[in-house]
């Protein structure tokens, strides 16, 4: 119990949050759409991880906070950059354009 | 630890190279320096220092030294493989950090025994190879790569993030020992949700190691990227991932393995099926290969599954690691030299028999290895699995592996096939530097060699 509120209820809205954003990531077509679907579902750990460290009385859910943090940065920091780079040689950033790799 | 070490503050020194102008010198120092990191990996090996650093976040034991050996050797081929591509490379040295960097993270995988390790270890390998699969800045098939490794390759780790989170929650605990205590404290009395989260890291892991029906990225990605980046991808990133796959669930998840072998056993049957199927109706070798090493990633998950509780099961994936990588840099380094004027379909090979002999032996022994034929270290590697397996009740995968390794044994010989009887369209020898040639005969020779004496490595950890 958090505040009179179960642990459940926290999980349940992180999977919720996860789940939306797994689905963003299958299903949309624009790459930074599909960027911020990626971000979602890492929000929804931290959310989580945060939950936990509460109930659990302990710092260590939350040092563990900071590193998804940092790394998703360098993860979109990454990201943009390729996603520029193809802009300039297709002039566009749908994924439907990145289908020349097949069998 | 130290070998570790040395690796990262090489990657340093690699970015500084541009701007104190020795670049000209940084491939002898790198080359030196992974050298000097393996000298030190051994000596630790005898006599270790200390085991465990920063508070129990890593853990070089016996193990994880072996395994940083095996991609420190492959690294070590690699430079030398890599060298000629970027001579005229004018970002050279960012490209030589980026490869030191993913090593360093590779190296941090192999000995994790926290989970915040584990997954600052993944990221690190990683990152920098979503930039080198997308290094190939003007053409489309690489940026295509890139991105999707990025995709996937974030997607996955938000899996592995939420099921460590939602470990976290049952057990109040990142450390690998404590939640494998835990586990054993309290047997069958553990929150659904933890399951739950063992499931999803599973899955994230089948992501990484690219094993069926996670495995969708990975022919694309390795087809995109430029040859010599598939060829650390299926040597080094492979070993790292099973490395902390054995460590994360033989010793993490011993306790629960009736939750994830069911799974994993369902995962090992359609990577052995679809892999080899689809392989043998590709017409493009780099394809045919990033399928090869689904089949590949199948056969160590094997050993995984079979989980006896001896250093059999450390020995075999050792084993299996060190003859896929010393195959396939031979392949990736032959494919490397005869593909770079042409495209990559399997008859650029036609009559390389005739016109490099050298090259065509050395992609004989690579492929036969490959294929698991005899007195080369394929043969003992899939042995060494095969007995691992027969201790277990999932004798049927035994002869569905046995079974498709056969329509492996087709599709590899394909490229035999076309060196030696098929004519060639031109006579004239494929262009290749000493380097890269003296480290594909080399390749090729150890692949011999450990294959006809395999007891010094299969028995490194006494069982």
């Amino acid at each position: 119990m958090i505040n009179g509120i179960s642990i459940n209820y926290y999980i349940l809205l992180s999977a919720i949050l996860f789940i939306i954003g797994s689905i963003g990531v299958m299903a949309r077509r624009n790459s930074i759409i599909i960027f911020m679907c990626i971000e979602l579902m890492l929000n929804a750990v931290n959310l989580l991880l945060v939950a936990f460290s509460t109930l659990h009385n302990d710092a260590k859910g939350q040092v563990f906070v900071f590193f998804i943090m940092a790394v998703a940065a360098a993860e979109v920091a990454v990201g943009l950059a390729i996603l520029s780079m193809i802009y300039r040689n297709v002039k566009s950033i749908d994924t439907h354009l990145l289908s020349n790799l097949k069998n | 630890m130290k070998g570790f070490l040395v690796i990262s503050a090489l990657g340093v020194l690699a970015m500084l190279a541009e701007v104190f102008k020795f670049k000209r010198i940084l491939l002898p120092l790198v080359v030196l320096g992974i050298l000097a990191a393996y000298a030190l990996n051994y000596m630790e090996w005898e006599h270790p220092y200390s085991i465990s650093y920063f508070q129990n976040m890593i853990a070089f034991d016996k193990v994880a030294l072996a395994f940083s050996g095996v991609i420190l050797i492959t690294t070590f081929f690699w430079f030398i493989l890599a060298n000629n591509t970027y001579d005229n490379e004018p970002h050279m040295v960012d490209h030589y950090a980026l490869v030191l960097f993913a090593v360093t993270g590779a190296i941090m995988m192999t000995a994790f025994t926290n989970m915040t390790t584990l997954f600052i270890g993944i990221e690190i390998m990683s990152i920098p190879l979503y930039v080198l699969a997308a290094s190939k800045k003007n053409n489309i098939n690489s940026n295509e790569a890139g991105f999707k490794y990025l995709i996937m390759g974030s997607f996955a780790s938000a899996f592995l993030l939420f099921g460590i989170a939602l470990i976290y929650g049952a057990t109040g605990s990142f450390d690998l020992n404590e939640i494998r205590a835990y586990i054993a404290s309290n047997p069958g009395n553990m929150p659904s949700f933890f399951y739950a989260g063992v499931i999803m890291m599973l899955i994230a892991m089948c992501f990484k190691v690219s094993a069926a029906p996670f495995h969708f990225w990975a022919p694309d990605v390795y087809h995109g990227s430029p040859t010599i980046i598939t060829a650390l991808m299926s040597t080094v990133v492979k070993t790292a991932a099973f490395a902390a796959f054995m460590r994360l669930f033989m010793i993490g998840f011993n306790g629960v393995n009736e939750t994830w072998t069911g799974i994993l056993v369902v995962v090992i049957a359609l990577s052995l099926l679809i892999s080899n199927i689809t392989a043998a109706m590709q017409s493009n070798v780099k394809r045919m290969l990033a399928y090869s090493s689904i089949s590949h990633a199948a056969f160590m998950l094997m050993v995984i599954l079979a989980n006896v509780r001896t250093n059999l099961s450390v020995n075999a994936i050792l084993y299996y690691s060190l003859a896929y990588s010393i195959g396939s840099i031979t392949a990736f380094g032959v494919l490397n030299a005869v593909t770079k004027y042409g495209n990559e379909n399997f008859e650029e090979f036609n009559g390389l028999g005739k016109r490099n002999p050298v090259l065509a032996v050395c992609m004989t022994i690579a492929m036969l290895s490959l294929a698991g034929i005899p007195i080369t270290a394929g043969f003992f590697a899939k042995y060494f699995v095969f007995t691992a397996m027969m201790t277990t009740t999932y004798k049927w995968l035994l002869i569905l592996a046995v079974l498709t390794s056969a329509v492996g044994v087709y599709y590899y010989f394909k490229v035999i096939i076309a060196m030696y009887f098929k004519p060639a369209a031109n006579e004239e020898p494929v262009e290749i530097d000493m380097g890269s040639k003296m480290v594909i005969i080399l390749t090729a020779l150890i692949t011999v060699i450990i294959g006809v004496v395999p007891s010094y490595i299969a028995e490194m950890f006494s069982v």
